[in-house]
């Protein structure tokens, strides 16, 4: 099955029960494979008017006490920011998968880009922190999306995933598991009676249990600054405590949400730090470069939102530098050069989109940094 | 299960937030009292009610009332109030924001709504402009009316909301305004009862700006113009209810009807064909 298939079955498989939606190349067979899957499994597919409302939708959903996801491409995805705030501000788990197309605006609608990885983290407008994650293959895709369900209940917080046009639309076998109950994670509930539960007082964690519409908790949640009691509350004290909050909870907690692949690194002098789609050729290259003699290695983030960033500051000490390929003209680069500092060159090799880079390109890129 | 008795409106109100945010005048709170006699009258379990604002002063109602309730982004309220209804159906989901908000930079979302026929009741607070910014013209702003950006007159024609709510599939259509007391609370207590897409609009001075503006100042003075021109026709064709600046007023239950909601069919279909492939 492709990639997009695949990250639909791991929806159902994580117990997504709304999916709300908008059709746009290359993310439109998510919407389909959902409108299939999830009336037969007592879930609910909904196919909105536009995407802002298919983001709205999916925080309602999950107000209502389900697993919900939505997907889409660039465009979409940027209708999609405002809301994301909303979701992050009422701390709403969900899953929001864009599969990237090249870019700007229409760009190419049916070819591959990396081109929202930076409107990934701060596409939304105000301080905040997000999780996104970015799969390189089918099977990669379908685990993730269980992942990223059990990271948005977990930290109450909107999950994006990452995907690109050809991881989504390459076919390759995909093993469809059942996850075992306990290895999937549900939102806390309140532990207190209603007259008690305030729905944004933390636990030590930094995460508040959630209350669900419907079970007599009487809460109000709003997109204000609000105090502990969900209240508003227009003063830049309780700024300071809900912004810190809600980005710290994700940066306190980056040991258990960082996730990343190496190949090849502990005796690299080059690296290739690669993402997506563009990983699988970087690696690819790097076998190549090895076969040549040369000592390179691969770091594949797979969260790149947190940034693995101690990861590459580590890495910097030993290398000679970083080079970053990838379907934009520099984005997580920047991120990989901030890392690295002054320890190590970072190089990009770009891809204005439309195609995935050749292992050639690549190779030579590490030839380069390596002489 | 919380049943309802005519118990004082202090205990559906989140007492602890008062005072409110909205002006002297304002027809916001009056509106609101309504809602809540309305839930009273339909009898609904409290615990079951959801309500979900968009952004504006009306907005803000979400804030005051003591059940679930949700003060989302502006424009929004349905959208988000169509994934609460779907991911529960046994939710009241009740929709309460403005006039700029629903039709507006929701507008998309209105017509959609009640083109499905999703089982939701919205109450639209209509008080001809964007109070929470200032007093801005709105797509109901009446045609000559002055705003802070219609400095000379408005020259757009604004919707007639329930002739648009009508023609896209609402089964239920009221307009009313905060001096119809009584016929508004029955109208609510009546949408609220009803399976599918209400919506009433609710006329409602905003003095401080829309007011201020157009010769009724006080908030009194918009009340005067409602009981000179209100003109009450259950049934009428809401296509005949615009509004103009000064002119008459139709108010009334405009659309009573009976069509199957966005759940009865999806029930209907999904039975049907998965039904089939399993035999
Ligand atoms: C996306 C976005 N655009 C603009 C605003 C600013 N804004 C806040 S309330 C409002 C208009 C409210 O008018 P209405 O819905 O009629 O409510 P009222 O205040 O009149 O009750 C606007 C334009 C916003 N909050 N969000
Ligand atoms: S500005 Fe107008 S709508 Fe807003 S609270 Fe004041 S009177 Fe009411
Ligand atoms: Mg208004």
């Amino acid at each position: 099955m492709n990639g997009d298939e695949a990250c639909a079955e791991g929806a159902i498989s994580a117990g997504c029960c709304f999916f709300a939606g908008y059709p746009i190349t290359p993310a439109t067979e998510i919407a389909e494979r959902m409108s299939k899957r999830l009336p037969q499994v007592e879930g609910i597919f909904i196919q909105m008017e536009d995407e802002i409302a298919s983001m709205n939708a999916v925080l309602g959903a999950s107000w209502a006490g389900v697993k919900a996801m939505t997907a889409t491409s660039g465009p979409g995805f940027s209708l999609m920011m405002e809301n994301l705030g909303l979701g992050v501000m009422l701390e709403t788990p969900c899953v929001l998968v864009d599969v990237q197309r090249a870019g700007p605006s229409t760009g190419l609608p049916t070819l591959v880009g990396q081109g929202d990885m930076m409107q990934a983290r701060w596409g939304s407008h105000g301080s905040y922190e997000i999780i996104a994650l970015v799969p390189s293959s089918p099977q990669e895709i379908f685990d993730l999306t269980i992942t990223a369900f059990n990271l948005s209940e977990k930290y109450r917080v909107p999950v994006l995933i990452m995907s690109d046009e050809a991881v989504g639309h390459m076919s390759e076998k995909v093993v469809v598991r059942q996850v075992a109950p306990d290895d999937l994670v549900a939102r806390k509930r309140p532990r207190v009676a209603p007259e008690k539960y305030q729905p944004y007082k933390p636990d030590k964690d930094l995460v508040p249990p959630m209350a669900i519409a419907g079970e007599g908790y009487h809460f109000h949640v709003t997109g204000l600054t609000h105090d502990e009691r969900g209240y508003p509350e227009m003063t830049a004290e309780a700024q300071d405590r809900l912004v810190r909050r809600l980005s710290d909870k994700i940066r306190l907690n980056k040991r258990d949400i960082i996730k990343y692949e190496e190949v090849s690194t502990e005796d690299a002098q080059v690296i290739v730090c690669a993402y997506g789609i563009t990983a699988r050729i970087a690696r690819r290259a790097v076998q190549q470069a090895r076969d040549e003699g040369i000592r390179a290695g691969l770091l594949r983030p797979i969260t790149i939102w947190p940034f693995p960033e101690e990861r590459v500051r580590a890495l910097a000490k030993q290398v000679k530098a970083f080079i970053v390929p990838e379907i934009n003209y520099g984005q997580i680069v920047f991120e990989v050069e901030r890392c690295a500092g002054s320890k190590a060159k970072t190089i990009l090799v770009p891809n204005m989109g439309g195609a995935v880079h050749l292992p050639q390109t690549i190779l030579e890129a590490i030839r380069e940094a390596a002489k | 299960m919380v049943t309802v008795t005519n118990k004082p409106i202090d205990s559906y109100l989140r007492v602890d937030r008062m005072p409110h945010i909205w002006c002297a005048g304002c027809g916001i709170g009056l509106a609101t009292s309504c809602f809540i006699r309305g839930i009273e009258r339909a009898g609904l379990d409290l615990d079951k009610i959801a309500l979900v604002s968009g952004i504006g002063c009306t907005g803000r109602v979400a804030g005051y009332v003591k059940l679930d309730s949700f003060h989302t982004t502006h424009g929004r309220a349905l959208p988000f109030a169509t994934g609460l209804k779907l991911g529960n159906p046994e939710l009241k989901v009740v929709v309460f924001s403005g006039d700029g908000d629903l039709a507006a930079i929701g507008g998309n979302h209105l017509i959609h709504s009640a083109r499905r026929n999703i089982d939701i009741t919205v109450i639209c607070i209509n008080n001809f402009n964007y109070g929470m910014t200032g007093g801005q013209m709105g797509p109901t702003t009446p045609l000559e009316a002055r705003s802070t950006t219609s400095p000379y007159g408005n020259f757009e024609h604004p919707f007639n909301l329930p002739y648009l709510v009508a023609a896209s599939g609402a089964t239920y259509v009221a307009r009313w305004t905060v001096l119809h007391l009584r016929q508004l609370e029955r109208s609510i207590a009546e949408a609220l009862a009803k399976p599918g897409f209400s919506f009433i609009e609710v006329l409602s001075p905003c003095p401080t700006v829309y007011g201020r503006m157009n010769k009724r100042a006080r908030g009194l003075d918009e009340m005067h113009y409602y009981q000179e021109k209100s003109v009450i026709r259950n049934g009428a064709d809401p296509k005949d209810t615009d509004i103009s600046l000064d002119g008459p007023i139709v108010v009334g239950k405009f659309v009573d009807i009976k069509r199957p909601t966005l759940w009865d069919y999806r029930r209907q279909v999904l039975d049907r064909t998965l039904q089939k492939k399993k035999a």
